[in-house]
């Protein structure tokens, strides 16, 4: 097993164990490459791959765009604002034009849950999911579990909480899914209104006391209020959910662990985590970001291995 | 599958101590050189290799392995992606004198690669390569090495094998030729 069993990176749910195993030692390698005085392999010379962007996003956009240059693929980059899916074009017709270029991938972000995996089997090239809707964003479920065994050496029996918006949070599937493959316990935590009513069927604890969940953990990875995503009220006042469920500095250092804080970006200083959380020791949302460029160039040079030659 | 011994235990001895005296030869007491080991197989070379140096010259010599495969030419040619091994370089190679290792000098297209990887850590002042076997006349580029342990003449049929105390169990270097059809 040498491989990975999938064509197209959609959705963690779809990977194996042993697909996680295999892409965090590439990204071992890559990470090392990713430290050198020259940042760059030559790996991916002969492929050109296209970021479409029909959603905002800035470090998954960079990430994504620094992985491939650093392995070398010619990079065409696309993003809905500035294009002709304003003037009425479908999804499918954008993306068949982009790929009648000679594109051999496409790292996609997209609104609608499941655009990637619809794309995938539509379309003559590999489909990396950048994170679609509310869905998944696999990529950032498999840097935050490879920060998590960077740090701790194993993933296997670590308890992990995620705390806040889960029912908009395509990064809190991706979670659940990844650590779960590779053996951690999670719980979710957050207010009644933001927890799907179903969440427990994927085998996960929930949690609605902050301080419970944080003195039973090893790891706490706090998400964004997704404000944008969310259009009825699920809590009175960001203010009371900051009260309630955000991360200060008393309530860390008050645990009788030393848990590692996690934040996938962007952060919002003082509601979910203060700042000086965010900037204290215990904290990596800095190294998520490096291993993010790190399991991005393992996951499209696996990928890319599978393209056939002409 | 026919087997013949290219080096016994004794002359793969006798190899390696005649390969330590000619590297001394050149590089004195290995005060700008460092030795690099290309990943997964020369890196056994470069260990042994460091090991009866350093028992010659009474001081350190300076070694590291190199992983060369985010710059091979095959990439996608082959059925499988080709897994990674370590590289660790911890020191400093610009303007040194390299000796690249490995066990087995074939296409040398391995060499190339191994170059190109090299040149992404620094500027070397000179570069040599450093091979037990030579498969000769079987090269695919203009590659020769400049230290050889042993050079047969082989048919592209066949293969060299480079086994080690520490992991196949006794030093030597068998030549496998598959049996002729018919």
């Amino acid at each position: 097993m040498d491989n990975l069993s999938v064509e197209h990176l959609t959705s963690i749910k779809d990977l194996t164990r042993q697909d996680i195993e295999l892409i965090f030692k590439t990204a071992d390698s890559f990470k090392e490459v990713i430290n050198r005085p020259i940042k760059k392999v030559p790996s991916l010379r002969d492929i050109t791959i296209a970021n479409l962007f029909f959603e905002n996003s800035t470090r998954t956009r960079l990430s994504f765009e620094m992985a491939e240059k650093r392995l070398s693929a010619d990079v065409v980059n696309f993003s809905a604002a500035s294009s002709s899916v304003k003037k009425g074009e479908t999804l499918i017709d954008t993306v068949n034009n982009i790929l009648s270029m000679k594109v051999d991938m496409v790292v996609m972000r997209h609104p609608n849950p499941g655009a990637a995996k619809f794309l995938s089997e539509r379309v003559d090239a590999k489909v990396v999911n950048a994170g679609d809707g509310t869905h998944e964003h696999p990529t950032q479920g498999l840097l935050d579990a490879f920060t998590i065994r960077e740090k701790f050496g194993t993933v296997e029996g670590k308890k992990v909480v995620i705390v806040g918006d889960i029912l908009h949070s395509r990064v809190a599937l991706s979670n659940i899914y990844c650590l779960q493959k590779l053996g951690a316990e999670v719980m979710v935590c957050g207010p009644t209104t933001l927890i799907p009513k179903y969440i427990h069927e994927l085998g996960v604890k929930v949690e609605h006391n902050l301080r419970t969940a944080l003195e039973w953990c090893d790891v706490a990875n706090m998400l964004r209020i997704q404000l944008e995503r969310q259009d009825i009220k699920y809590f009175p006042s960001l203010r009371e959910y900051s009260m309630q469920f955000g991360l200060t500095k008393e309530i860390l250092d008050s645990l009788p662990n030393k848990i590692m804080v996690m934040h996938p970006g962007p952060i919002n200083r003082g509601v979910e985590i203060t700042s000086d959380v965010a900037d204290s020791s215990q904290s990596v949302i800095l190294q998520q970001v490096e291993n993010g460029v790190a399991v991005r160039m393992a996951v499209i040079y696996l990928l890319a291995s599978k393209i056939e030659r002409a | 599958m026919e087997k013949q011994v290219i080096l016994n235990t004794k002359h793969f001895e006798l190899t390696l101590n005649r390969l330590c005296y000619q590297l001394i030869e050149s590089h004195n007491d290995f005060s700008n050189t460092v030795l690099i080991g290309l990943q997964p197989r020369g890196v056994n070379v470069v260990a042994r290799l460091k090991f009866q140096l350093e028992a010659i010259l009474g001081k350190e010599v300076v070694c590291g392995n190199l992983d060369i495969t985010f710059y091979r030419d095959d990439f996608r040619r082959r059925e499988r992606p080709i897994i990674p091994s370590v590289t660790n370089i911890d020191f400093v190679i610009e303007n040194k004198n390299v000796v690249l290792v490995d066990d087995v000098l074939y296409t040398g297209r391995t060499i190339r690669s191994g170059l190109d990887a090299l040149l992404a850590f620094g500027r070397p002042k000179k570069v040599e390569l450093l091979t037990l076997i030579d498969r000769r006349f079987r090269r695919d580029l203009p590659i020769q090495a400049d230290y050889v342990g042993k050079a047969v003449d082989t048919l592209i049929s066949e293969r060299v094998s480079v086994e080690w105390k520490e992991i196949e169990g006794e030093d030597k270097i068998v030549l496998y030729t598959p049996e002729a059809n018919g």
